[in-house]
């Protein structure tokens, strides 16, 4: 029994094991403010299936050895241009949601290919360039905004008649399609079981994809270059291959979650979006040597459910102080921090 | 300075984890002198020498036996500063260089001559002015000493090697006391007209007085510039002369020689030929760091096993990774006729061909990965074994009982000792290690099998096995292997043939039961001499 749990306890790793305890000890606190339960569950839930893709997104460039994806905004926008431009033609509900899919992968992979021809000629340093990469796309695409020739009326700006609004409502085209897809209720919590389930598929397919041939090849350039080189493996077509596969998942990541946010969010809105997907891989465990399916499964549920439940707690406790923006940032930035120092040293 | 020896070693003896690397070896070595060490690699030049420098890494492993005597005083020596406080200087095998500095700041570093300032009265003397004149002017003398004309200002970073080395020089006779330099390989990286140059600085230093101990393996050197020799092999000194006496081919055979039992192999139904060669490697060059090969010519019989040795730097280990495609090459390797395109190791390995490479765990395992994975990898990705059916060959999924029963079978043939086929790699020993990095290449089934230095990092009894396992498979199974190895003795056991690479090309084809100086002699490159004899 003992061995069980030692056992348990080593799968597990310390860090985790804390998060849980704090996550549990909230709780507790929640059901002494006599706080409603249900909302908090149910706001977890859906932040679980709003982030899991972009966490998921992680991996693949973490297999084949290129490290975090900083450089996440790249696929962000990707699948922004994509909502935005199926909303410019009117579509809705799926057709809406599905069309702007369509739009964003391609754009996607060409955006990954230059992104990882990029990563590329700097070996070595692909995170902090991706950081900066990230950085610059984002302000790059803010002119794209401001002048591309939308010209839906509910999208651009009401003034000047030119350039979109930094936040677009999906009310009225395929905001909320996966969330409301077979959504059920049990004791007052809401299921967005069509969220779930879109996010359950796209695990199952990269589980699959680092189960087959390519996705070995992947995971293998990543633990040993020369390894792979001296099996016959195109070692730079793999990291190629990673860092697009990771531009396309988040450019789809967005897309489910703009749908269940409800809103699109343009400019500087994706300046950060890496940074709560690189908080929740690591914290699931994964390291800059291993990453697996596992880790990022976990990893979205810890997070997401600290960040939905710990900041209502905190505001109901210190009783009407608003921290709620900074509590967020201190613990996601803090998560990274830890989670980093942590991995280099194993 | 009572018997006039500036330095003796008495009775060293040193083992590492069982292994004795040296056995109650004796050196004397007066002013003046120059005494040239020879050995092959492993003899036991360098623990010979980390012992006289007072390494770290011998005292971390039990320190040694044996008396170490300066000037007739027996003396403790246990690091490096006190090596030199002792007036014992090392010219390095690598450099020690800084390039963004200048020859002078390179030979005077953490030895400036300082001037006092304001900031240094008051701070203290780590805030002393540089004395560059000063610097400048001693470089100049050390250079000088040297008979070379190198600008004490110049960058070190864009020079040619060869004044490189000149520099190291030049900053350990800058030392005051220096009274001994041990000259570690220093040629091995020179150009013949830079070797003789250094050669001349040596006989120069020597009549000034410094004694020097020339550590090498190149012998037409030891012929021109050491007063006495002093043969290694084994950790043992097997002989030493004065030049005066000495013959070429007696220290090649010396270096080399040790009693070789040569073990009755199983019998083949018809033996290799020249008459069926399965590989033809013309004009050769891998652009390999450390190892070039450089216009090698060299065909291989089918079925044979054929060995390639040659001393460490000669361009041996390139071949190998030169012709499965790892290191950047040129010419023309053709495989039963057919070219084989070069530095693309897919083309390599679907030719029929599989590598074992020298460095293990850089280039032969997934360390984190299971023993299973690690046996099966590259048949699946080269060649689609161990995959499930599939439409698209990239996305077939991983065949798991398939890979799983491989595995147990390669465990089983092998004997390779461990928990299960899900144990990580990394937790293994090393000759169970290399038991995994020949299944890989045995699960490819090559018609060729290049396998480099197998036995080295594992214990005696892995070795054996090893070679064993090479000789079966060749049997068995008919697998033409080329094996290159540091160890002439091992070559010596298993293979048909042994070819010997010297400066980057084959000087020589042996067979295995060829006098102990005929091997010596192409090792160090006197292949004309041998002619001569015969």
């Amino acid at each position: 029994m003992s061995d069980k749990l030692r056992n348990a306890y080593e799968q597990l790793g310390l860090p985790r094991l804390i998060i849980i305890v704090f996550l549990l000890a909230l709780f507790a606190v929640a059901v002494i403010m006599r706080m409603d339960l249900a909302i908090l569950i149910k706001d977890s839930i859906t932040r679980i299936g709003m982030n899991g893709i972009l966490v998921l997104a992680m991996l693949p460039t973490l297999a084949c050895g290129v490290g975090l994806n900083f450089g996440l905004p790249v696929g962000v926008i990707a699948g922004i241009v994509g909502a935005v431009t199926s909303m410019n033609w009117g579509l809705k509900g799926f057709a809406g949601f599905f069309t702007a899919m369509v739009i964003a992968i391609p754009l996607a992979v060409i955006a990954g290919y230059l992104y990882a021809m990029l990563l590329e000629r700097v070996q070595g340093q692909e995170m902090m360039v991706g950081t900066y990469v990230g950085f610059s796309v984002v302000s790059g695409m803010c002119m794209f905004w401001l002048l591309a020739p939308y010209r839906n009326p509910a999208m651009i700006f009401a003034l000047g008649g030119k350039g979109l609004r930094t936040t677009i409502t999906l009310d009225r085209t395929f905001g909320k399609v996966l969330n409301d897809f077979l959504g059920f209720s049990v004791f007052d919590i809401y299921i967005p079981t069509g969220l779930l389930l879109f996010m359950g598929i796209f695990f199952v397919l990269i589980a699959l994809f680092f189960k087959s041939k390519a996705g070995l090849a992947m995971r293998t350039v990543g633990s040993n270059p020369m390894y792979a080189r001296s099996s016959g493996i195109n070692v730079q077509r793999m990291r190629t291959m990673g860092v697009i596969l990771s531009t396309v998942l988040a450019a789809i990541g967005i897309l489910v979650y703009s749908q269940s946010y409800g809103f699109v969010q343009l400019y500087t809105a994706p300046l950060t979006a890496a940074f709560p997907a690189v908080a929740s891989v690591l914290i699931g465990g994964a390291s800059l040597r291993k990453a697996t399916i596992g880790h990022a499964i976990i990893g979205t549920v810890l997070f997401h459910t600290l960040l939905t439940i710990a900041l209502p707690v905190t505001q109901t406790v210190l009783q009407g102080a608003d921290i709620s923006e900074i509590a967020r940032t201190i613990m996601s930035n803090g998560m990274i921090i830890y989670a980093l120092t942590r991995a280099e040293r194993r | 300075m009572r018997n006039g020896h500036v330095l003796e070693l008495k009775g060293i003896s040193k083992g590492f984890f069982g292994t004795t690397v040296l056995k109650g070896v004796s050196l004397d070595i007066r002013p003046g002198e120059i005494h040239a060490l020879v050995g092959e690699n492993g003899a036991g030049k360098s623990t010979l020498m980390n012992i006289l420098f007072g390494m770290q890494v011998i005292q971390d492993t039990g320190g040694f036996e044996g008396q170490v005597v300066v000037d007739g005083q027996a003396v403790t020596i246990d690091s490096p500063r006190r090596a030199m406080e002792l007036g014992i200087g090392m010219v390095h095998q690598e450099f020690m260089l800084i390039p963004g500095f200048t020859v002078s700041e390179n030979i005077k570093l953490n030895r400036e001559p300082t001037r006092g300032n304001l900031a240094s009265r008051i701070f203290g003397h780590r805030l002393e002015t540089l004395d560059e004149p000063l610097m400048q002017a001693d470089s100049r003398m050390a250079l000088g000493k040297l008979a070379l004309s190198i600008d004490e200002m110049a960058l070190v970073g864009g020079m040619p090697v060869g004044h490189m080395q000149f520099v190291e020089i030049a900053r350990e006779i800058d030392k005051k006391n220096v009274r001994l330099l041990v000259f570690d390989e220093p040629t091995a990286v020179l150009a013949e007209s830079e070797a003789s140059l250094l050669l001349d600085a040596m006989k120069r230093l020597s009549s000034e007085g410094i004694a020097i101990l020339f550590i090498t393996h190149r012998l037409d050197e030891v012929m021109e510039v050491a007063d006495n020799i002093t043969i290694l092999r084994d950790g043992e000194v097997v002989s030493r002369m004065p030049r005066s006496e000495a013959k070429l081919g007696r220290i090649a055979e010396l270096m080399v020689g040790r009693k070789i039992e040569r073990p009755v192999l199983p019998p083949r139904k018809s033996e290799p030929s020249d008459e069926d060669m399965v590989l033809r490697i013309e004009n050769f060059r891998v652009d390999m760091p450390g190892e070039r090969v450089r216009g090698l010519d060299l065909s291989v019989r089918r079925g044979e096993i054929l060995g390639i040795g040659g001393l460490a730097g000669h361009g041996k280990v390139g071949i190998a990774n030169g012709v499965i495609g790892l290191y950047p090459s040129t010419g023309r390797v053709a495989k039963d006729g057919s070219q084989i395109p070069l530095n693309d190791p897919k083309q390599a390995l679907l030719s029929g061909m599989a590598f074992v490479s020298e460095d293990r765990r850089g280039v032969g395992l997934l360390l984190d990965e299971s023993i299973e994975m690690n046996i099966i990898l590259t048949a699946m990705q080269v060649q689609g074994k161990f995959l499930r059916p599939g439409a698209l060959q990239s996305l077939r999924l991983e065949d798991r009982s398939a890979m799983r029963e491989h595995a147990l079978e390669v465990m089983r043939d092998l004997d390779i000792r461990c928990t299960g086929p899900t144990q990580l790699v990394r937790r293994l020993s090393g000759g169970n290690q290399q038991k995994v990095c020949l299944g890989r290449a045995f699960t490819m089934e090559p018609e060729v099998l290049w396998v480099s230095e197998p036995t080295r990092g594992i214990d005696v009894g892995a070795k054996q096995l090893v070679l064993d396992l090479l000789v079966k498979f060749n049997r068995e199974h008919g697998m033409t292997i080329v094996m290159t190895s540091s160890e002439l003795a091992e070559l010596r056991k298993i293979c048909d043939r042994i070819a010997i690479v010297y400066r980057g090309q084959i000087a020589g084809i042996l067979p295995p039961d060829a006098p102990d100086v005929d091997f010596g002699l192409i090792m160090a490159g006197k292949g004309a001499a041998l002619e001569e004899v015969s």
